[in-house]
């Protein structure tokens, strides 16, 4: 039977890796690739590598740095950051990531997504939507440029529309609830579960292993994603690069 | 000695990587006399059908390859595309495949699959046993695989079969005939099953 997957999310920026709250106040948490070897020995499902500086700093995605995370990888890597052609893409797959994630370029040049897939095979294609609360009324709207950026989008309908382009998998992040560890937000979630039939992971807010079992309950076959749970211990967020126990968790279903 | 070939599709370093951890002599073919001499071969594969059968069309070594898994019987395993294009053919695509294994690829019958998500099968799935093989060694079946795509291998001959995984309905998720395998999930990139099945390859 499929699972669900359990997957760390690692940010990069300035060459190592940071964890934020909210998208802002960056922490350093360590270094990509003994990251890396920790997840390896812990046996994640998957990883996912964002480097968060390439779009602000209008440049493209850093191969060496790439090349180095996918060789030492031994679970599936999704990267993303800073991809703006089919051949970024097609290098970056060539390089052993297992997947692409677009998030501003997806936004702007919708046809980039359509135009990659082709290159690399549909699967292979991500499209990570960071969603924020905004105005009077708290209506979901998409952001791009690490939440700087509004774009006018409702976050359900740009979902709806990636899938009929065609991608093999939406990673949906709440950017209120990141780094918060307080909870998944489940009401964004659910809004975009229900329109889609394409993969689905769901970031922001994962604090604790009650909080992944209770995505895993309320959607079945879900990619859970996290970035704090997986770097802090403890109230005072003591840097620990860790996982969850996948047994205990399954056992306890 | 384990030669992976390179021609230009699919992920070399991730198996180098494996292989070396192991202590298994492992080397990398670029051309027809690379393959030649090979004594097991991998062939791995990432992307479409016809694409990857393109490129490995135009890098020159489907004859070399031919020679030395059909007539000199030398071990081949491919992977995920790798393994698909061991078939006659693909919905995928227009291309011949390799034709090694009587086969067809299939695109998966949404209709079967009855929970959300449906495509691509993604993520962690385990696998039956459905013949004795030493590729089998030592596997936890409960583990499983990681998986990535949106087609299927479907045998002619029942006896092909070597695993399979249930999505929607049960299909083959690694196939042998002889000397030669497939495997449609990613061993590469699945942790300890992942290591020993490429182990096993290379005690064969």
């Amino acid at each position: 039977m499929l699972r669900s997957r359990i997957i760390p999310c690692l940010l990069v920026h300035n060459k190592g890796l940071v964890k934020t709250v909210n998208f802002k106040n960056h922490k350093y948490v360590g270094d990509p690739i003994n990251a890396v070897k920790i997840f390896n020995e812990k046996e994640v499902d998957e990883l996912i590598v964002l480097d968060i500086d390439a779009t602000v700093e209008k440049r493209g995605p850093n191969f060496q740095m790439i090349k180095n995370l996918a060789t030492e990888c031994r679970m599936p890597l999704c990267y993303g950051g800073g991809i703006t052609s089919p051949e970024q893409a097609k290098q970056i797959i060539k390089l052993g990531a297992e997947k692409v994630a677009l998030s501003a370029a997806a936004v702007e040049n919708p046809e980039l997504v359509k135009a990659i897939g082709d290159e690399v095979g549909v699967q292979s294609v991500v499209v990570v939507i960071d969603v924020k609360k905004k105005g009077l009324f708290n209506k979901y709207e998409v952001f791009t440029h690490n939440g700087k950026k509004a774009t006018g989008l409702n976050p359900v309908e740009f979902a709806e529309k990636m899938e009929a382009i065609g991608v093999g998998e939406i990673v949906v992040n709440s950017i209120d609830q990141e780094g918060t560890m307080k909870g998944y937000d489940f009401k964004l979630f659910e809004s975009i579960r229900n329109v889609i039939t394409t993969p689905l992971t769901i970031m922001g807010g994962a604090g604790s292993a009650d909080h992944i079992k209770s995505a895993i309950d309320k959607f079945g076959i879900i990619g859970a994603a996290a970035g704090s749970l997986f770097v802090f211990k403890g109230k005072y967020r003591a840097v620990l690069v860790q996982y969850l126990d996948k047994n205990q968790l399954f056992k306890q279903k | 000695m384990i030669t992976i070939v390179d021609y230009g599709s699919g992920n070399i370093d991730a198996f180098v990587n494996i292989y070396k951890r192991l202590n298994i002599a492992c080397e990398v073919a670029k051309s027809p006399e690379d393959i030649l001499k090979a004594e097991k071969l991998v062939l791995p594969g990432v992307g479409a059908f016809d694409e990857t059968m393109r490129i490995l069309k135009n890098s020159g070594m489907i004859e070399a390859l031919n020679k030395q898994v059909l007539e000199n019987k030398v071990p081949v395993i491919g992977i995920c595309v790798g393994m698909q294009i061991l078939a006659n053919r693909s919905d995928e695509g227009q291309l011949e495949g390799l034709g090694w294994i009587n086969a067809d690829v299939k695109k998966f019958d949404v209709s079967t699959i009855t929970q959300k998500p449906h495509l691509p099968h993604m993520g962690w799935n385990t696998f039956q046993q459905e013949k004795e093989s030493p590729i089998l060694k030592e596997l936890i079946p409960e583990k499983g695989f990681y998986f990535l795509h949106t087609y299927y291998f479907s045998c002619e001959n029942q006896s092909d079969i070597l695993t399979s995984t249930v999505y929607g309905k049960k299909y083959t998720s690694a196939v042998n005939n002889e000397n030669i395998y497939g495997v449609q999930f990613h061993p590469e990139k699945s942790h300890s099953n992942g290591v020993q099945l490429l182990k096993n390859f290379a005690n064969l």
